[in-house]
């Protein structure tokens, strides 16, 4: 078991070295930051003198291994645009996204499932027709759209919800949460809302299948026969056995709420650290750019490698191919 | 003290205008991206340079109506060429209750010439501060600088004790730890800031012991950037911010009929323009072989009477631009209304001078062009092409983001360009910066953006001689001769200043236009 979480952390780190690898070639074609941060005015000395204090003006490979050795001790630079060292920076940047993400996956939990087994009971009821319909909508519209349509009607129209912005947020020791204010909860709303859609509907859709499939097993017809409530039947019995791969796609999918969270966070200006990705893009931040795909790459990997431990936990059967081909192996 | 009453930003003036009765209030207001670290001597960005105004102050100050009046300085004096003598005003103190003095002034020159400074172009020309006595310094300059105050507005004095005792001496960034002054502040300015979380908020309230007299009535200040238009726009509507820019072109209309919001315009100081590279013997990625073109003033005239500016200010700008002769906007010295006429748009002319040139069937060039800088840049380069190929010449448009395009016109790839979109605002309000980093080409430093290489040893002979001139009269004269010599000569296409649009909440003020420098909101002066 050890030996297998240490070959996968391995594996991690070539994934991220590589990642780092990619992005910071990639970032070659963003065009030079220090034109893009320089004053208009500035001479060819002042370019110069600029990359030299930057390291920019060394060959590519030496500024990678620079930043690689550096990165390996944690150390990430200064972002050129905010004067603030990287690191700061996404410390500063990651609960805003967590909670937003957090906030989005539990909505899509509390509204995905409990729409998904009623739809999922009542098959040709008018409701769950037009909850299917809705469903649509959800899964067709693209993010950066629903987000603007709720922004006009809840703030512009109804002035009901902040447009944008976090709201208050209160430290937490180095965390700063925006779940303990007013403000914090209902500026939260919309953005998570937002997010949360596409994987509200995909939940339902996936409950909504799992218990058509599993209210026409045997089993089910034996609970009947044996007179319990439908109540019991379906959420005790036919629900629970749905779970497992909601359970597993809502694992993964938390990966693609972080990643989706950029177009949610320019939209509503939230301040996380899809917003400070998409800044840095435009401000050739190199330093703030491949420490984000750095970090992000490494949540999927930690995703993954929990959601593999998961199975190895929760499925017997893996330890026992696991254990028989090792046997035969002997 | 009446003149440093007009020295407010429109947007205060809004609110100052508002009925009496209402008490003083939070202004909120918002920009596409955020100000760029409170470091007086760092960046050097244009809405960052007026956030950092409203704290920090120079020795003069530019008012809305682009006029240089006193701020830490009292008067100056320019008794000898090279010298230029400050009386600074007593009494001042920073927020932090240190007094300020010629030490500090001496301090901040020094800080602003670090190496790593990017705000030491406003200091190039000066040699040395002197400090004659406590409240008089002495600038010396390398040689005669005419126009020396002009360019003092965006030399901020920071307070000596407090940079020493904050470890903040020197300004320096891209090292591994960030300086305290980047997100820390001590200014003798107008207000305070209070708060900063970067892209999030920067809240300022009013320094109660300025020495000059507030005319706004406002007890906090609120800059929250907003980078989605639409959501901006959305935030006004709501109420959420009382002023934002800036506004999209097409949600203009709109917001005018909307109660209680209304959009204020005006010509901003940066104009956008067209260049040909004049000065290799073969254009890149061009048909033409063995020969440049565009070396033929016939083609350039040709181009520039081909293109239908008023088409482009109709449907691209949507009437959001005013069509410019001139290399300068109205407002920079040396602008002249005579200068700024256009020549006339006359697609059967331009077709006759490129036969003339030699040129009978056209030719194919590569415009290069940002589409992530200016207001509608790549729509405008979109609509040059068929204009173009209506006499003839087919562009092939080469539009990508703005760091690119600049490293490809710039010095970076040696103003790899044929025909390139550029816009400039001079940073001194004086049309000498327009001639200087655009139209010639002489002694080191020059030229730094002419990326098309454009040389005319008169206009070179001008600059240089009105860099020196301390005769305010001859020297615009001289200015005003250069930009014709220019305009003669089709140097470059200008096409139009760009437009400012700020969306305010509540009636603006019918008196006041809104041509505040560049595309910044400053609610200090």
């Amino acid at each position: 078991m050890a030996a297998y979480i240490l070959r996968r952390l391995m594996q991690a780190v070539i994934v991220m070295l590589a990642v780092g690898f990619i992005a910071f070639g990639m970032f070659n074609f963003v065009g030079d930051p220090v034109t893009n941060f320089i004053g208009q005015d500035a001479t060819p000395e002042d370019h110069e003198r600029m990359r030299a204090a930057l390291g920019l003006d060394q060959p590519f490979y030496v500024q990678y291994a620079r930043f690689a050795a550096n990165a390996a001790q944690g150390e990430f630079g200064t972002s050129y645009r905010l004067g603030m060292k990287v690191s700061a920076v996404l410390a500063e940047r990651l609960p805003a996204t967590l909670e937003l993400v957090f906030a989005a996956a539990a909505i899509s939990i509390l509204v995905g499932v409990p729409l998904g087994v009623y739809t999922g009971i009542h098959r040709y009821g008018l409701l769950s027709r037009a909850f299917l319909t809705f469903s649509l909508v959800g899964i067709s519209l693209p993010t950066f759209l629903i987000g603007i349509l709720l922004i006009l009607v809840f703030s512009v129209i109804l002035g009901w919800l902040p447009s944008f912005g976090r709201g208050q947020v209160v430290p937490v020791g180095w965390w700063s949460t925006g779940y303990l204010t007013q403000s914090g909860l209902r500026s939260l709303i919309l953005p998570a809302i937002t997010l949360g859609l596409f994987q509200t509907t995909l939940i339902m859709r996936l409950v909504r299948a799992e218990m058509l499939e599993v209210l026409r097993t045997d089993y089910i017809k034996f609970a009947r026969a044996r007179g319990l409530t439908e109540r019991a039947i379906n959420f005790g019995h036919a629900l629970k056995n749905t779970m497992v791969p909601v359970i597993t796609i809502m694992g993964l999918q938390i990966g693609g709420l972080i990643a989706f969270a950029i177009i949610t966070e320019t939209v509503f200006q939230w301040p996380g650290m899809g917003l400070l990705f998409l800044q840095a893009i435009q401000y050739a931040d190199v330093p703030v750019m491949s420490c984000y795909l750095i970090l992000v790459a490494m949540m999927f990997v930690l995703i993954n490698l929990a959601v593999d431990l998961l199975y190895y936990a929760v499925d017997p059967r893996l330890r026992a191919d696991r254990g028989a081909v090792r046997g035969r192996q002997v | 003290m009446r003149r440093f009453s007009i020295a407010l930003g429109v947007c205060a003036l809004a609110l100052v205008t508002m009925p009496a009765g209402v008490d003083a209030k939070t202004f909120r207001y918002s920009t596409s991206g955020d100000v760029i670290g409170m470091d007086p001597h760092i960046n050097n960005e244009g809405p960052t340079n007026t956030m950092k105004g409203n704290i920090y102050e120079g020795l003069v100050h530019r008012t809305p109506d682009l006029k240089v009046h006193p701020s830490l300085a009292t008067e100056w004096s320019n008794p000898e060429p090279t010298i230029w003598r400050f009386k600074l005003r007593q009494g001042v103190k920073f927020h932090d209750g240190t007094p300020f003095n010629a030490d500090d002034v001496v301090f901040s020159f020094k800080r602003v010439t670090h190496e790593q400074s990017e705000m030491n172009t406003y200091v190039a020309t000066v040699a040395e501060v002197k400090k004659i006595d406590d409240f008089t310094v002495d600038f010396v300059t390398k040689g005669p600088d005419p126009i020396l105050h002009q360019n003092l507005t965006l030399f901020y004095i920071m307070s000596k004790s407090w940079t020493e005792k904050n470890n903040s001496v020197n300004p320096v960034r891209g090292a591994t730890s960030e300086i305290y002054a980047n997100r820390h502040t001590n200014g003798t300015g107008p207000f305070k800031l209070v708060e900063r979380v970067p892209d999030t908020r920067t809240v300022l309230e009013p320094n109660k012991d300025w020495w000059g007299k507030p005319t706004h009535n406002l007890t906090r200040a609120e800059f929250k950037p907003i980078t989605n238009n639409a959501t901006r726009v959305a935030a006004l509507l709501s109420g959420e911010i009382d002023m934002m820019y800036p506004v999209p072109l097409q949600d203009v209309p709109r917001l005018n009929q909307t109660q209680g919001v209304k959009v204020m315009e005006g010509p901003e100081l940066r104009t956008i323009f067209l260049g040909f590279d004049q000065e290799r013997d073969e254009l890149v990625a061009s048909s033409v072989k063995g020969k440049n073109p565009f070396k033929d003033v016939r083609v350039r005239r040709a181009f520039y009477q081909a293109v239908d500016i008023d088409q482009i200010k109709r449907v691209v700008m949507r009437n959001a631009a005013t069509p410019t002769g001139l290399m300068i906007a109205p407002g920079i010295v040396g602008f002249d209304p005579e200068l700024n006429k256009r020549y006339p748009f006359d697609p059967e002319a331009a077709k006759k001078l490129l036969a003339e040139a030699g040129y009978p069937q056209g030719f194919e060039v590569q415009l290069d062009c940002p589409n992530d800088r200016y207001v509608n840049d790549e729509a405008i380069c979109l609509a040059v092409v068929p204009m173009l190929a209506r006499i003839g010449v087919k562009v092939n448009l080469n539009a990508q983001t703005k760091g690119k395009h600049f490293d490809k016109i710039g010095l970076k790839e040696k103003r790899n360009t044929a025909f390139y979109m550029l816009g400039w605002t001079p940073g001194t309000y004086d049309g000498h910066n327009a001639l200087y980093n655009l139209m010639v080409l002489k002694d080191k430093g020059s030229g730094a953006w002419n990326s098309g290489a454009y040389s005319n040893t008169k206009v070179e002979e001008l600059t240089a001689k009105m860099a020196s001139e301390t005769n305010q009269e001859k020297r615009l004269a001289m200015l005003k001769d250069a930009f014709r010599i220019h305009k003669e000569d089709f140097g470059h296409l200008p096409l139009h200043p760009q437009a400012l649009a700020w969306g305010v909440r509540s009636e603006p003020p019918a008196s006041t236009t809104p041509t505040r420098p560049k595309r910044r909101v400053g609610v200090g002066h």
